[in-house]
């Protein structure tokens, strides 16, 4: 490797690690859905921290980090579930940017929470364009999961002394109440069963992968009047379509693009990421709102993704300073990783 | 829903019907279900939109019979675009639309039956003739390509004749490869990755719908023919090795 080349590359990785950006929205009338980072906050909130575009391509770790080498003085950032980080054996901070010295070794274990984590470089993964982004879209062909032995190009790094950050976020790894709107086949469904829909506590099926996720529940299958014989529509992310054994399932961004099972409503955008990082177990319900209630809704989110960066903190505990705050910790029994993992504060 | 309507109102029978899906989403449905003038019109009302090219419309697309309108509510109100879109439909009766401009006929061979086609006799039972008039009268006009969905290029051809309305299987077929030719309901697909599927596989191409490195990722259009031409398994073995650019023996001309 050329000594200006600017790369990780990857010691061991887990499976079904991509890499992920904005993904290809504009594809629908030729059968590719948009795809993309399946935590689309996340991928904001790590370009936040490291003071550069969101356009740029991050790594999608799916439950399970891996070991990566950097070749030359990076930055990284590290966002979505929180997985236990370590560079060279010292832990750092989740939802932070760090600096990420040549030669030294970042390894990212399983998610403590949550499913989709990403690691974030200064400057992005700088991978080939194929359709216009980056994105791995394994489910219509496009790339391939990242594989031990991988050596990754990453782009240049305007910012690169630039101080380690923290930012607070909020938690999305939780489950909870989705908000839906009605959508073209929402009055398949008798108002019986849309009153039994809303009132049902579902968890997270182990079905489920970024194409989109099954929910499981206690009680009869959900159905329609007329049964299932529906042309296929365009469907899109968010739509909660009612499978051949009643079940919800929830289409994530790399849903196929048609689809003829019916359809209850569609999750809006802002809470799809909590869809997505349900892990299985993860209890969710879902409450209809009005279009004009989910537009207030998404507008007053992208407001406040409009002020994340103003709540950039910076983050003492930089790598370099973390040998004396580990045998201050070991000297008082605390657990190093539990300190420097804690969760971050609520905003 | 219809756009001004509560999510309680009653299905309107009549076409063409306007409805929300999402946030972000126009349905301009022309027919609930598979119907030939439908098809042309939603094809047709798509290139109007595409025309208008309104400001805040991000995508269009079509299905069978509808067409889709992607756009953001954020900078164009859904009540906005929905009255806009419903004077759009009346200003002409869309069914009687023509096909789109720009169309092409593909000639894709295919080898039926055997290993290639191993629900080719099966099918032809459901329809009532011999394996070999089945493989005839698929081959004997061309389809035309009517939607392209669910994955990446993958084309919904069209409309074949009655005695062809099958079921789709209940049970799935684990995994059919790329490039198969599948039928079920008076449709045939040729699958662009190899997917499990309750359609039935009665004959293979070497036709890469989607090749995603290529100059023309996407190869066919809605609107399209396709003819399929008849070869033996080891003639579509030879093309396919023959032919690394995924073309798998298949030609293209003008069609206007």
């Amino acid at each position: 490797m050329s000594a200006d080349s600017r790369s990780i590359t990857v010691d061991s990785i887990g499976p079904g690690v991509t890499i992920q950006d904005g993904g290809r929205p504009g594809l629908l009338s030729v059968g590719l859905s948009r795809g993309g980072a399946a935590d689309v906050a996340a991928l904001r909130e790590g370009a936040v921290l490291l003071g550069q575009s969101a356009d740029l391509a991050a790594l999608e770790l799916a439950g399970m980090g891996g070991k990566f080498r950097a070749s030359c003085d990076l930055r990284l950032a590290l966002t979505g579930a929180p997985m236990v980080a370590t560079l060279e054996g010292q832990p750092l901070r989740w939802n932070a940017a760090h600096h990420w010295p040549a030669g030294t070794q970042l390894s990212i274990g399983a998610a403590r929470t949550g499913v989709y984590g990403y690691l974030h470089l200064g400057g992005g993964l700088d991978t080939p364009l194929v359709l216009g982004a980056r994105s791995a879209h394994l489910a219509g062909g496009v790339g391939r999961p990242v594989a031990a032995g991988d050596t990754l190009p990453v782009g240049p790094d305007p910012n690169l002394s630039a101080p380690a950050q923290y930012l607070p976020v909020p938690d999305r790894c939780s489950g909870g109440v989705l908000r839906i709107v009605a959508s073209a086949q929402t009055d398949l469904f008798t108002q019986a069963e849309r009153a039994r829909f809303t009132a049902t506590v579902f968890t997270r099926d182990p079905r489920g992968n970024r194409q989109g996720v099954r929910l499981a529940f206690d009680g009869a299958p959900f159905a329609v009047e007329g049964g299932l014989n529906i042309l296929s529509e365009i469907v899109v992310p968010g739509d909660v379509q009612v499978t051949g054994d009643g079940s919800p399932f929830v289409l994530l961004g790399e849903c196929q693009t048609t689809g003829g099972y019916p359809r209850i409503g569609t999750v809006l955008p802002v809470d799809l990421p909590r869809v997505a990082q349900a892990a299985p177990g993860t209890a969710l319900q879902f409450q209809f709102v009005s279009l004009a209630e989910g537009l207030a809704i998404t507008r007053a989110a992208d407001a406040a993704t409009a002020r994340l960066s103003g709540q950039l903190a910076r983050l003492i505990r930089d790598p370099h300073d973390i040998r004396d705050l580990l045998s201050y910790q070991l000297i008082g029994g605390v657990t190093a990783g539990h300190e420097l993992n804690e969760e971050p504060p609520k905003p | 829903m219809t756009v001004s309507s509560p999510p309680a109102s009653p299905r309107s029978g009549r076409f063409p019907r306007v409805a929300t899906v999402g946030l972000s989403g126009l349905l301009v449905q022309f027919s609930d279900r598979l119907d030939e003038a439908a098809n042309r019109a939603a094809l047709a009302f798509r290139a109007a939109i595409d025309v208008e090219a309104w400001e805040g419309v991000a995508e269009t697309a079509t299905s069978l019979t509808s067409t889709f309108l992607r756009f953001d509510p954020l900078q164009l109100a859904p009540d906005d675009l929905s009255a806009r879109v419903t004077t759009l439909l009346a200003s002409r009766d869309w069914s009687a639309a023509d096909l789109p401009q720009r169309r092409r006929r593909w000639r894709v061979p295919v080898a039926f039956g055997g290993e290639a086609g191993p629900q080719l006799d099966e099918v032809a039972g459901l329809v009532g003739l011999s394996p070999e008039d089945a493989a005839a009268q698929i081959t004997a006009q061309p389809v035309r390509v009517q939607t392209i969905g669910f994955a990446p290029g993958q084309p919904y051809l069209g409309t074949l004749p009655e005695a062809w309305d099958i079921p789709r299987q209940t049970d799935l077929t684990p995994m059919v490869p790329q490039g198969a030719l599948v039928v079920a309901i008076r449709q045939l697909i040729v699958f662009s990755n190899a997917t499990q599927t309750g359609w039935r596989q009665i004959g293979l191409t070497g036709f890469r719908c989607f090749r995603p490195d290529a100059a023309a990722p996407f190869a066919l259009n809605a609107g399209d023919d396709i003819q399929f031409t008849p070869v033996s398994a080891d003639v579509l073995h030879r093309m396919i090795e023959d032919d690394p650019e995924g073309m798998g023996g298949a030609t293209v001309e003008a069609l206007s």
